[in-house]
């Protein structure tokens, strides 16, 4: 048990043993609070930045349909990021101050968004595969101790859910398609099965073992099942629907357990996941230089919109008088 | 909190919405817009993509005056012991009916 936990009021961990969600004002421990923050933001962050990923194709989508689906799930990613914001600032912390710290390279987003996005098909292999790992991480959050962060991903969940299709659907088409469509498919699921994997974070157990807060977080029920419990769901759910698709994982060991009814995967490369968070993925740098430049660009909007208030209320208090 | 965050961020406007015709408005989030009408049009865009409203309200989150959790046990306390307020209180015969 941590100091935090002693110290708080019963009252805190009775609602949380019965269940029961704490709300913005709730005393709490100050550690349930940092980790909430934490996350929430790293979340938050994870969300805007994977608008890079995407965007890049906007552009170069190859139908006007195609074109009107990836502005509308680039959108929505803004909108996941908004709701998380909004979550994290009932804990007392401001947006702002929340973007300094990424722009600061002093908070984190997901390791997944520093791999480039070569061709078209890494648009079905991103929803497919990266949405389809984001929402079997999600889902458990629905019921997260805390309520607004709940809530904002009882909205994500719903809205992941044609993320996941769209790029389901790309792929299938083109693995249908010509035979280079075929290999275009198979290449990028090649290139996002194992950082997919990597989404859900260092195993249980072993020597890359999780460093990270597990234990207590699970006792908060911030999160409700552990890394390797996530990511065997997401390998279960995926095989099958790799079969649909007509296409292979890129895994040699890759077998049903007929004993267990689960899927067995071959070792995951833990280097390359603490490298690239380290920085060193292939796009760690652009992506920040691209996120630091988007804010710094758009701060005259920002300024133009206060103005644009002030002037209206100066004029409307001057109309009253 | 930085010294100039009052300066750049917007104000916080928590947002409501009336999902359609017959249910009341029920919060959904907040959002930071600079006045009521750009805080309307954001709230539109993030919480109403999927037409999941007919009527949005913003207020400033300023605005919203609320019961404090420390007196949240004394202030709601006159409603605990008068259970005869509830239908379920009554003693009433099997056989009645529509009562």
């Amino acid at each position: 048990m941590t100091q935090d936990q002693r110290t708080a009021p019963d009252r805190f961990q009775t609602l949380v043993d019965n269940d029961e969600r704490i709300e913005p004002r709730d005393e709490m421990p100050d550690a349930y609070r940092k980790t909430l923050i934490r996350q929430i933001a790293q979340h938050a962050h994870s969300e805007i930045i994977g608008m890079q990923p995407e965007g890049n194709w906007i552009s170069r989508a190859p139908s006007l349909r195609r074109k009107a689906i990836l502005m509308a799930k680039v959108q929505d990613e803004a909108g996941h990021g908004l709701y998380l914001y909004s979550a994290a600032e009932t804990l007392g912390v401001d947006r702002s101050e929340l973007l300094d710290l990424l722009h600061a390279g002093r908070q984190r987003y997901s390791s997944i968004f520093n791999y480039p996005t070569l061709t078209w098909a890494d648009m079905g292999a991103i929803g497919w595969l990266v949405d389809g790992a984001a929402i079997v991480n999600q889902i458990p959050i629905t019921r997260c101790s805390y309520g607004p962060y709940a809530r904002a991903m009882v909205r994500i969940c719903k809205e992941e859910s044609f993320h996941q299709r769209q790029g389901f659907e790309i792929l299938h088409t083109l693995s249908h398609g010509t035979p280079e469509q075929h290999a275009m498919a198979q290449d990028a699921v090649d290139r996002w099965w194992w950082p997919s994997l990597m989404m859900f974070g260092p195993p249980d157990s072993g020597a890359d073992q999780s460093k990270g807060h597990t234990a207590q977080s699970m006792a908060w029920k911030i999160k409700r099942f552990s890394n390797d419990e996530l990511r065997q769901k997401f390998v279960d759910m995926s095989v099958p629907q790799a079969g649909v698709l007509g296409l292979t994982l890129p895994d040699p060991d890759l077998h049903l357990d007929d004993e267990t009814g689960h899927y067995r995967f071959g070792e995951i490369d833990w280097s390359e996941f603490f490298s690239v968070l380290k920085g060193n993925g292939p796009c760690n740098a652009a992506r920040m230089q691209h996120r630091r430049a988007a804010h710094n660009d758009g701060a005259w909007v920002r300024e133009a919109a206060t103005a644009y208030a002030e002037k209206t209320r100066a004029r409307t208090a001057a109309g009253a008088a | 909190m930085s010294e100039d965050v009052a300066q750049r961020e917007w104000p916080l406007w928590e947002v409501f919405i009336r999902s359609r015709r017959g249910l009341s408005h029920q919060h959904v989030g907040s959002l930071h817009a600079p006045d009521a009408e750009m805080a309307l049009r954001n709230a539109r865009d993030v919480y109403t993509r999927r037409s999941e409203g007919v009527s949005i309200w913003v207020v400033p989150a300023a605005a919203v005056v609320a019961t404090s959790p420390d007196e949240k046990d004394s202030f709601f306390d006159p409603a605990a012991d008068k259970a005869y307020r509830h239908p379920t209180f009554y003693d009433v015969p099997a056989e009645v009916q529509h009562l």
